[in-house]
């Protein structure tokens, strides 16, 4: 990835040499700097670190005491910084910049409100095992523990939210501490890892040197993450796999991080089992490989739950068998084998209770795996794969409005999302929300690569989509980045409009406009018996919000009118918005409830493949207006 | 029982670990090792046989940890201290020392109106001491929780690789 692919018009000659000059300037004027004109400071090593490892990106928020970084940023003109509207969405950027590339994603901020406004992305990143290095500066050595201006106990608590922390005081310390911090948020199941650092050591002139991947691992003498599974365990499943009459692979995160989406499919193909996947491991295999079976879970389709409920084999790679995978864990897949690969040791037993763990990097693991594998001929498994195809027709027909919308024309979220990813050739990025939203992304998305996919699966964080879809489009200039979001989730960082507008970051956004908080609506209409409260959600005119931050945004309120405005808006140079008035009382169906377990999803979908919901098509409420019902 | 890097913080982290996770600390002893730069811990946690696994994986998931053996089942050496501070009277103090002497205690401290006997054994001895020191009246009582090292030859210490 080269920095020109961020800029306007990159790629074009002009740019390029523009570009060029520009940096030959700037290097000239760091050397000059060099040259006896100020000393190297703890600020440059970092500087230098950042870069050494790969990172060409710093998502960040200058304040009093980082200012020490921001007076050296000029003499590193190959790491760009740019500059957030608010700290949270420094982290996202970050997050989503790492789901995109790969690459650890850095965001910086300062000291007190600077450090815990990043908190929220910290444990996003947490959740999800992103490799994200959050800096953050601190108030000078002697000021530590005064409760000086600006001052917080940080690392304390970004300690149970990190795969580790550090609080750094003297500038000879940063070349080590940095390469340790990216080192430990890339290797085995990855993390944010947080380095505060005093002002001291940020000023603090310092000689010391980078040191060597060896040299990182030497001093790391408790961490030695496991990536090769124990060879009778892997015997063992391959054993497991040639016994089985149906089995199951579910495949999460830990696929796609270890990149180990061929070795997934060759043994799918191999052993003829279907794969299905995890919120976060969507992507893992082309959704229409005729081996992809679907998204499973509390909001997943009910053909996949159903595939899993009645397996005889389930191998869970690289995923965690959290409460929206299993619901109630009692009641999961009640006649399967568990198999579960993961790296990390403590997830093996952890949520459920596996008959044949094996720890270890997905991809390692498949690796030993496929040589012992024994080809299964398709015609051995033609009957399962004819109930399996059965299944499936029965519930896609059922939990789909293929002709885009409510009896009335009203426009139906899921056939948006459809739109989106086709108009976008099936290649964008798309980074969900959370809410009704993130499943829609989820379910409708038609994923066709690997880390095309971005939510904020664990910790659910909504205001997510708008920051990571920044963080992705920086990453990843070559891929359409989308941001599809909610009006409730939008809202939380739509400040980040003006920095998509002065960094012209091409984020395409679909806000999802139903006037609600949806999910929440949802669960008050069917967990809590219609007692609604608090779901109504006001808006602005979100046109003349764009036209205010200077960005081009069309208004889509019929199923017909979809198609143009994505064209338009990916036509549009850099920014744009579409704002989709969507059904407001359109549920994400199937639902597991709480506490409850595959096999008892709710489906209100009538037989005649229309949403039964009692006021799904009704008049539109608005939320400002207190005569339509809308004011509570 | 878990070796550490003896540095600023490595407490706080495991203790955090254990909140966060709700482990349910019994006991926790802290102290340096043969090598300057790690600690010791012991940690006493109760639950059956999968919380107690899982409290140990977590804390190897620690960086700073650097090494965590179970020994609920293995055969090792458990001892505490405890210091207890018990009500005496010129009648009552001989039949304290008596009562100390005979569980491998020592009076340590002889006052007018209290004597302070020093225990070291196993948790359940030091129990029992306890209770027979409970009705002279215990005034103050203070154990360190368990320290434990396996029998035999083996070193959680040596096991620690560098």
């Amino acid at each position: 990835m080269t920095q020109a692919g961020h800029v306007p018009g990159a790629g074009t000659p002009a740019a390029s040499a523009a570009e060029r000059a520009r940096r030959d300037m700037l290097r000239d004027a760091r050397v000059t700097a060099r040259d006896g004109v100020r000393p190297r400071i703890g600020a440059d090593a970092l500087c230098e670190a950042i870069l050494l490892q790969g990172s060409d990106t710093i998502w960040g928020y200058p304040g009093g005491v980082i200012l020490p970084l921001y007076d050296v940023l000029v003499d590193h003109p190959e790491l760009r910084h740019i500059l957030v509207r608010h700290e949270q969405a420094a982290s996202h950027a970050a997050d989503g910049y790492a789901r995109a590339s790969g690459n650890v994603g850095v965001c910086l901020g300062t000291s007190g409100p600077g450090a815990t406004n990043l908190v929220t992305g910290i444990g996003t990143a947490m959740l999800d095992s992103v490799p994200v290095v959050v800096i953050t500066g601190n108030v000078p050595n002697a000021l530590i523990g005064k409760d000086a201006f600006q001052e917080i106990d940080i690392t304390g608590i970004t300690l149970p939210m990190t795969k580790h922390n550090y609080l750094v005081r003297s500038a000879d310390e940063i070349p080590h501490v940095i390469a340790e911090a990216f080192h430990l948020a890339r290797s085995g199941r990855p993390g944010p890892v947080h380095v505060d650092i005093t002002k001291d050591a940020l000023m603090g002139e310092t000689k010391a040197t980078h040191p060597s991947v060896a040299e990182i691992e030497a001093g790391l003498p408790g961490y030695k993450p496991k990536l090769d599974g124990h060879p009778r365990q892997i015997k063992l499943l391959a054993e497991a796999i040639a016994g089985a009459k149906r089995p199951v692979i579910l495949a999460g995160h830990g696929v796609l991080i270890a990149g180990a989406e061929r070795e997934l499919l060759e043994l799918a193909r191999t052993a003829h089992i279907p794969i299905t996947w995890t919120l976060l491991g969507i992507g893992v295999i082309d959704e229409t490989d005729p081996l992809a079976y679907g998204y499973m879970g509390m909001h997943g389709w009910k053909h996949v739950n159903r595939a899993i409920q009645s397996a005889d084999l389930l191998i869970g790679i690289g995923m965690r068998f959290d409460d929206r995978v299993t619901g109630n864990v009692r009641t999961y897949a009640p006649k399967a084998k568990i198999v579960h690969i993961d790296i990390d040791p403590a997830e093996i037993g952890k949520n459920v209770v596996a008959d044949l763990p094996i720890v270890g990097d997905a991809k390692h693991v498949l690796d030993a795996l496929l040589p012992l594998v024994t080809k299964v001929d398709p015609a051995t498994r033609a009957d399962y794969f004819a109930e399996l195809a059965t299944w499936r027709t029965e519930s896609e027909g059922s939990s789909w409005h293929g002709s885009g919308g409510f009896r009335e024309g009203v426009l139906s979220a899921d056939f948006v999302v459809d739109r989106i990813a086709a108009g976008s050739n099936f290649d964008a990025n798309l980074t969900a929300d959370v809410g009704q939203n993130q499943m829609w992304v989820a379910r409708y998305g038609s994923f066709r690569r690997a880390n095309s996919h971005l939510s904020s699966g664990g910790l659910g964080t909504m205001g997510f989509a708008l920051p990571a879809a920044m963080g992705a489009a920086v990453a990843v200039p070559e891929k359409v980045s989308w941001a599809i979001a909610g009006d409730g989730g939008f809202q939380m960082t739509l400040q980040e409009l003006a920095t998509i507008v002065q960094e012209r970051i091409p984020v395409k956004i679909a806000l999802m406009d139903n006037k609600k908080l949806g999910m929440i609506r949802q669960w008050q209409e069917i967990v809590y018996g219609g007692n609604y409260h608090s779901e109504q959600l006001a808006g602005p005119d979100y046109l003349k919000l764009c036209e205010a931050y200077g960005l081009p945004a069309w208004k889509v309120s019929k199923p017909e009118e979809v198609d143009a405005a994505v064209a338009a808006a990916l036509a549009a140079d850099g920014p744009a918005l579409i704002w989709f008035e969507i059904a407001e009382r359109q549920n994400v169906y199937p639902m597991m409830p709480a506490g409850k377990g595959l096999s008892d999803l709710i489906d209100k979908w009538g037989d005649d493949g229309e949403d039964v919901t009692e006021g799904a098509t009704g008049p539109r409420v608005d939320p400002m207006d207190p005569t339509s019902g809308g004011a509570k | 029982m878990a070796i550490v890097n003896n540095k600023p913080g490595v407490l706080n982290r495991v203790a955090s670990l254990m909140r966060a996770r709700n482990f349910n600390i019994e006991s926790l002893a802290v102290s340096v090792t043969e090598r300057s730069d790690t600690s010791r811990m012991t940690l006493t946690i109760v639950g059956d046989e999968v919380h107690v696994e899982q409290a140990a994986k977590q804390l190897y998931k620690l960086i700073d940890v650097l090494k965590v053996q179970d020994v609920t089942d293995e055969s090792i050496v458990e001892h505490e201290f405890a210091l207890i501070k018990v009500r005496a009277t010129k009648r009552t103090r001989p039949e304290i020392v008596s009562v100390a002497e005979m569980h491998r205690s020592k009076v340590v401290d002889l006052g007018d109106e209290a004597v302070i006997v020093e225990a070291v054994g196993e948790p359940t001895e030091i129990d029992t001491l306890v209770e027979l020191l409970r009705e002279f009246g215990i005034k103050e009582l203070v154990r360190t929780g368990s320290v434990v090292m396996s029998r035999g030859s083996g070193s959680i210490e040596e096991q620690v690789k560098r």
